[in-house]
């Protein structure tokens, strides 16, 4: 085994690539939350944001237009959630459940004729003598342009909810959907279009996957990566810059433990692969754990009408 | 304007027909979807539904994977049911089924060649054990650390099916298997092989263990002291627990439960029908069975009805795509949207429809 071949310019750089994907599948999570809203079909709009960017992406060779089509494929998988749990009442859980099965057979279908293919690239944005510093250089400033529109995303979304009414009345419609419903609040309305910006933003992520990360289409090829994002908004306490925390010590599991398996570490790859998800486990534990109060850190964090269903009764 | 009125409680009648009115709309959405696909909808949906029970051709061949296939749903789903009923969500039933199947093939592989009858016996009871033991873990996760079960099951699949690689590249691999992955084969092993019962009917070990589950899981909602408390854990969480009903062991025995269903359903598949462990001897089971118990209505009676058709489903999809050359994922999708459906149509469960004007609010 050589560790002196991991360099850890490189393993950083690599690490904010890794992360990007389930970054943004968590941000657009985190605003579905916090307007009280449990959608656990993040897997499945991922993996179809996934096809749909990677088929229009190599059908008209232009990966900007790939990833407009994941964000309209993930946003409208994800309206059929909202009819199902705004309009029609259904069970959150059970509904974002057949969300993944569905979406993990629908994307299979639609890749039938992609496997194999290779996407058009993507150029690394250009920041001239920026980029020749060293460390700082290679890390911060030799990206593709979704890593930063992601970082953007990230930011944004913690200024709107901070700052803004919008973020406000989210938030009140998911604290206290009865509360904000007396106010005028349209809570379906607001939820809806919460749900539909959850997932563009999985579907983002999932063609972050298929055209940049691995760059090609396989079945299954999230991996999990959906239900990590929804761990990590738990770990991140329901806000925006903690997600970006948690999502890059996951990239830089993922992308350390990819080095040891390279380096050749004499622990079998299986096990090494498996590593992400324990560490992930492991993670939620730690923040779900009661503390000397009683009470856990997610349990005080979360939104207090996280999963339940609105019905104006009057 | 169309408004939704709570019932005051779910609607029995509505209970019973929605699953049917679910299975309807599947079809004509499945049809129009094959119809995409460029395929005639109406023989598609009669090679899925009808060809594998009734066709002269095919049927003889078809008729006993249909008990094959409903075994391990019907097993995994009346354990799930449990658990859905209570609140407790085990999504990753897939993971305990894997874990199931390891163990109990590594206690058949560790008495080879030795041929006796408690050989199946005690690789049954590692199944069982291994399921029960995986899905402990997001239980005790959740009664000391209050973790949220549904994510640490679900992540655990994912962590099964590494193990899974591993036993089936490494540990479990057979050594006169010229190197290729993958375990021995339980059929050439008479001692540890889960055979038909009956020949041609698809009659195995997990058949016998499904309807005995299901039967078990109707006298515990009906009769027993523990079905009611997981129904009243469900419905009325704090009443449940003013009336004295200790939600850490309810936790603890839907998971534990659960698991060790899905673990004998791994154990009779690997044991029987897959015959050996290999890297993809799961075919997601354990997530069809999350549909099969809803579709059932989480009443072990509707699951064993619901395990039939959608083990109808696999044997008409693979009929499909091998005659019509529709694509074997779009049955997975298929699957997925009964329980869309499903979850739709079950507002006529729980709420009236009224016509007419709304106040003004």
């Amino acid at each position: 085994m050589d560790l002196s071949a991991i360099s850890p310019t490189l393993l950083v750089a690599s690490l904010m690539v890794a992360a990007t994907p389930i970054l943004l599948a968590a941000l657009g999570e985190l605003i579905v939350e916090k307007s009280g809203v449990l959608n656990l079909g993040v897997e499945g709009m991922m993996i179809t944001g996934a096809i749909c960017g990677f088929a229009i992406a190599v059908e008209s060779g232009s990966p900007v237009l790939g990833f407009a089509a994941a964000a309209v494929g993930g946003a409208v998988l994800s309206l059929i959630f909202g009819l199902l749990t705004q309009i029609l009442l259904s069970n959150q859980v059970a509904t974002g459940l057949a969300l993944t099965l569905f979406g993990l057979g629908l994307s299979s279908m639609l890749g039938q004729g992609y496997v194999g293919l290779r996407p058009p690239s993507v150029e690394k944005l250009n920041f001239g003598p920026l980029g020749d510093i060293p460390f700082i250089g290679p890390v911060l400033f030799n990206h593709d342009w979704m890593v930063y529109v992601t970082l953007l995303l990230c930011v944004g979304s913690w200024v709107v909810l901070k700052f803004t009414r919008v973020g406000l009345i989210l938030r009140a419609v998911g604290e206290n959907h009865d509360a904000a419903h007396a106010l005028g609040y349209k809570v379906v309305k607001v939820r809806l279009l919460a749900i539909m910006f959850g997932g563009a933003c999985a579907g983002l992520g999932g063609a972050y996957l298929s055209l940049i990360r691995v760059p090609q289409w396989t079945e299954g090829m999230t991996a999990g990566a959906g239900w990590i994002a929804l761990a990590i908004v738990v770990f991140a306490s329901w806000r925006p810059l903690r997600v970006l925390l948690g999502a890059y010590l996951f990239g830089g599991v993922t992308v350390l433990q990819l080095n040891l398996q390279a380096a050749g570490l004499a622990i079998p790859v299986e096990y090494l692969s498996m590593s992400p998800y324990l560490i992930t486990i492991a993670v939620l534990v730690i923040m779900s754990a009661p503390r000397k109060g009683g009470k856990s850190r997610a349990s005080l964090a979360a939104p207090a009408c996280l999963g339940r269903a609105f019905h104006a009764s009057n | 304007m169309i408004t939704l009125e709570k019932r005051p409680q779910p609607s029995k009648l509505w209970t019973a027909i929605t699953p049917v009115l679910a299975v309807i709309a599947t079809m004509i959405a499945g049809g129009l979807m094959f119809a995409l696909l460029g395929k005639d909808p109406f023989i598609a949906i009669r090679t899925i539904f009808w060809d594998p029970l009734f066709n002269e051709q095919f049927a003889a061949f078809s008729r006993p994977q249909l008990l094959v296939k409903a075994a391990p749903l019907i097993l995994i789903a009346t354990g799930l049911a449990m658990g859905f009923r209570a609140g407790v969500w085990n999504i990753g039933a897939e993971g305990q089924y894997i874990m199931g199947a390891i163990s109990g093939a590594a206690v058949g592989l560790a008495f080879h060649p030795t041929e006796s009858v408690f050989i199946f016996p005690l690789m049954v009871a590692a199944g069982a054990l291994g399921g029960f033991l995986w899905a402990m873990i997001p239980g005790i996760l959740k009664v000391r650390f209050h973790t949220n079960e549904i994510l640490v099951s679900l992540l655990l699949v994912y962590v099964a099916e590494f193990i899974l690689a591993s036993m089936a590249l490494g540990a479990l691999r057979n050594p006169e298997g010229n190197g290729f992955p993958g375990s021995r084969n339980f059929k050439e092993y008479p001692s540890a092989f889960n055979a038909e019962l009956l020949p041609n009917t698809g009659l195995h070990w997990g058949v016998v263990a499904a309807i005995v589950a299901v039967i078990f899981a109707y006298i515990l909602f009906s009769k027993h002291m523990m079905g009611f408390h997981i129904r009243l854990a469900g419905q009325a969480p704090k009443a449940a627990r003013f009336g004295g009903v200790e939600p850490a062991r309810l936790i603890l025995f839907c998971l534990g439960t659960s698991g060790a269903l899905a673990g004998l359903a791994g154990l009779f598949e690997v044991s029987g029908p897959a015959g050996q462990i290999s890297i993809d001897f799961n075919v997601g089971y354990g997530f069809t069975a999350i549909i099969v118990a809803f579709l059932g209505r989480l009443n072990p009676i509707g699951i064993l009805l619901a395990g039939l058709l959608m083990a109808l489903t696999y044997i008409g999809g693979e009929l499909a795509s091998f005659m019509l050359g529709v694509p074997s994922a779009a049955i997975q999708a298929f699957q997925g949207m009964l329980l869309f459906f499903l979850l739709a149509v079950d507002v006529l469960t729980n709420y009236r429809i009224r016509f007419g004007k709304r106040e003004v609010v």
